[in-house]
């Protein structure tokens, strides 16, 4: 359900940014999108009422076995934590370039509207 | 060998981020440096001929850790991309000139490098999706390097695109983490091979078709490509149509499909269609073209697709249980077309980035009688000419020799009559070149149009050789088990091969 519901957000990102004429919100309708994967991601790996998976003093003298199990049972999947990270910083880096590039292109053209920024043909 | 694996992705990106402390006075040492990296590159890819292994990041096991993969098919990739910016970079020396920011440019160029090299030997699909974006970053800021109008337009309009297929890309991978529980390629692919593909990981291949088939400008996503390629300044064409579409679309759909998920029947049909959309789509819109960059993109598209087509076609042949020295021969095919067409195109863009440079236009109707003007340039286009429209002796001839063969073996013979007549439009639209670029009247307004020297010849003339000279990979038999087999073979192995 929450699955399908991020994919709805995904799908209203990408509507978004084919639909809307406006650069601005081009560039919204991209950071939905990048937003709706990166909780889709951080979803994968998350558990109701988990732990963070985080190794203690306390924890290591329980006991190797007693720890794994307390792991496998317990703690949420650190790994699409780490990857929602790497996207982020990706987005913000593309984020970042595509609204510079918009602020170049207003320059230029003088409007945000891309029905109007049509030198290109076919 | 396996222990400077590393080298192709740190190489090019400490390279990238030294550049811009040079400033505008550094301007000559900035060049040179970023030329020995990239010539030191092309080394190294030689020099990883015949070789493979994992190498591990850190020493941490493949398990857990990050792998590096070093195999045939990666050896191929890795000759192609660093072979190309080489001749690219040295273009760049003199070609670069017009532009303001040369070591801005060169650092960009250096990451796009990073980045492709990057996807190639990573062993991972999360990794791979981190180089994509470095390299599609680049590409983006590269297409609107010259800040006017289109080029600004092309850029935005490829970012959007870019990004759009990103996110599917991401997706996919996350839906791929989900459903398997790893992301190192080979573990995925056990895994897979032991469940079979499910519902999400249906769902992951066809995001993963679209959103490597929009990196790739396939014909139904290939909106942006005309735009963007021609935008670009020269070697950036180049280097955007001859290698950029092919490390970050076709090499890793291929891997993905063939080493990962396993081919199927379904799956080869859609490579299929793809690829004979793409040729057949492009070839027609690039004859009626006037802009020469703009008519050497769209053959990119035409091109691609033989590409694709030969991959789908030896994918569709071991689906089918079919004998595997036919799906051999295709994906030779596709493999050696690939590779030709990043040497043959790249020269094209460079010799149209020549002409354009001397005669300040890229519109065909106003130039014409350049071949006492620029014999060189002349020479030059007419190799890649001849080359991507399948004339023998030229390297192009014998790949779409192999993939027509490969067609008609397996039983294509609807395919195979395709693939000639795209051919045959495309030698068409490669005389419309000659004719109304170098042969015909001279212009007044052209009398004073002087030959490019120094490094731009050189590097087309380099890559004019590679032309002729990389026939010999396909007609020695020693250099073809070397090169071009093994990476046929990974892909035959399908998902057994990154069994490490």
């Amino acid at each position: 359900m929450l699955y399908a519901l991020c994919f709805l957000l995904f799908m209203i990102g990408l509507y978004c940014a084919v639909v809307k004429k406006n650069l601005v919100k081009i560039v919204i309708g991209l950071a939905i999108m990048e937003y709706a994967v990166n909780l889709f991601l951080i979803m994968l790996g998350y558990r109701a009422g988990g732990t963070a998976p985080i190794v203690g003093r306390g924890d290591l003298q329980a006991g190797a076995e007693r720890l794994t199990a307390h792991f496998l049972n317990r703690a949420v999947d650190p790994l699409p934590q780490a990857l929602v990270l790497t996207a982020i910083v990706i987005s913000l880096g593309s984020l970042a370039l595509l609204i510079s590039m918009c602020i170049r292109l207003y320059d230029k053209y003088g409007t945000f509207d891309i029905t109007e920024i049509r030198r290109l043909r076919g | 060998m396996i222990r400077v694996l590393p080298a192709f992705v740190i190489v090019p990106l400490a390279t990238a981020f030294l550049l811009p402390a040079f400033g505008a006075r550094g301007k000559a040492a900035a060049t040179l440096l970023a030329n020995l990296a990239t010539i030191a590159l092309a080394v190294l890819a030689v020099a990883t001929i015949g070789q493979s292994g994992v190498y591990e990041v850190g020493n941490w096991s493949s398990r857990v850790g990050i792998v590096l993969v070093l195999d045939g098919l990666a050896s191929l990739m890795l000759l192609a991309v660093n072979v190309v910016s080489a001749a690219a970079m040295l273009f760049s020396i003199r070609y670069m000139e017009q532009y303001t920011a040369k070591p801005k440019y060169l650092s960009l160029f250096l990451l796009m490098v990073a980045g492709m090299n990057g996807v190639v030997i990573s062993g991972d699909i999360f990794n791979l999706f981190v180089f994509l974006e470095i390299a599609s970053i680049a590409s983006y800021a590269l297409v609107g390097f010259g800040c006017e109008h289109e080029e600004l337009e092309a850029s935005f309009k490829y970012m959007v695109l870019g990004t759009i297929a990103s996110s599917f890309i991401l997706l996919g991978v996350a839906l791929v983490y989900g459903n398997t529980g790893s992301l190192n390629m080979a573990y995925t692919a056990r895994t897979i091979q032991g469940t079979g593909i499910n519902a999400g990981l249906a769902f992951a291949l066809s995001l993963f078709i679209v959103g490597f088939g929009l990196k790739a400008a396939l014909v139904p996503f290939h909106a942006w490509l005309p735009d963007a390629h021609p935008s670009a300044p020269a070697p950036i064409s180049a280097m955007l149509s001859g290698v950029l579409i092919k490390a970050l679309g076709i090499y890793a759909l291929a891997r993905l499909i063939f080493n990962v998920f396993g081919v199927s029947i379904p799956v080869s049909w859609v490579l299929i269609a793809l690829g004979v959309l793409s040729m057949v789509i492009g070839v027609f819109l690039a004859v009626g073209q006037w802009d020469f960059k703009r008519l050497l993109a769209y053959h990119s598209i035409s091109q691609m697709g033989y590409v694709v087509l030969g991959i789908g076609l030896g994918a569709l042949i071991l689906a089918q249980g079919g004998d595997p020295l036919w799906a051999s021969l295709a994906l030779l095919g596709g493999l050696f077309h690939l590779v030709n067409h990043a040497v043959f195109k790249s020269l094209l863009f460079l010799a149209s980035g020549s002409v354009e440079m001397a005669t300040g236009t890229r519109q065909l109707k106003e130039m014409g009688g350049l071949v006492d003007r620029m014999p060189y340039t002349r020479a030059a286009c007419t190799v890649a000419s001849a080359s991507i429209a399948g004339v023998p002796p030229f390297n192009g001839f014998w790949s779409k020799l192999i993939l027509v063969i490969a067609a008609v073996q397996a039983g294509f013979f609807g395919l195979a009559a395709v693939t000639v007549v795209v051919s045959l439009v495309t030698l068409l639209s490669f005389l419309k070149v000659q004719r109304y670029v170098f042969l015909g009247e001279l212009p007044e307004s052209l009398r004073g149009t002087r030959e490019n020297r120094g490094s731009m010849q050189a590097a087309m003339l380099l890559l004019a050789a590679l032309c002729l000279l990389m026939s010999l990979l396909i007609l020695v038999p020693s250099l073809r088990t070397t090169v071009l087999q093994p990476a046929v073979d990974v892909l035959i192995e399908g998902v057994r091969i990154i069994d490490n």
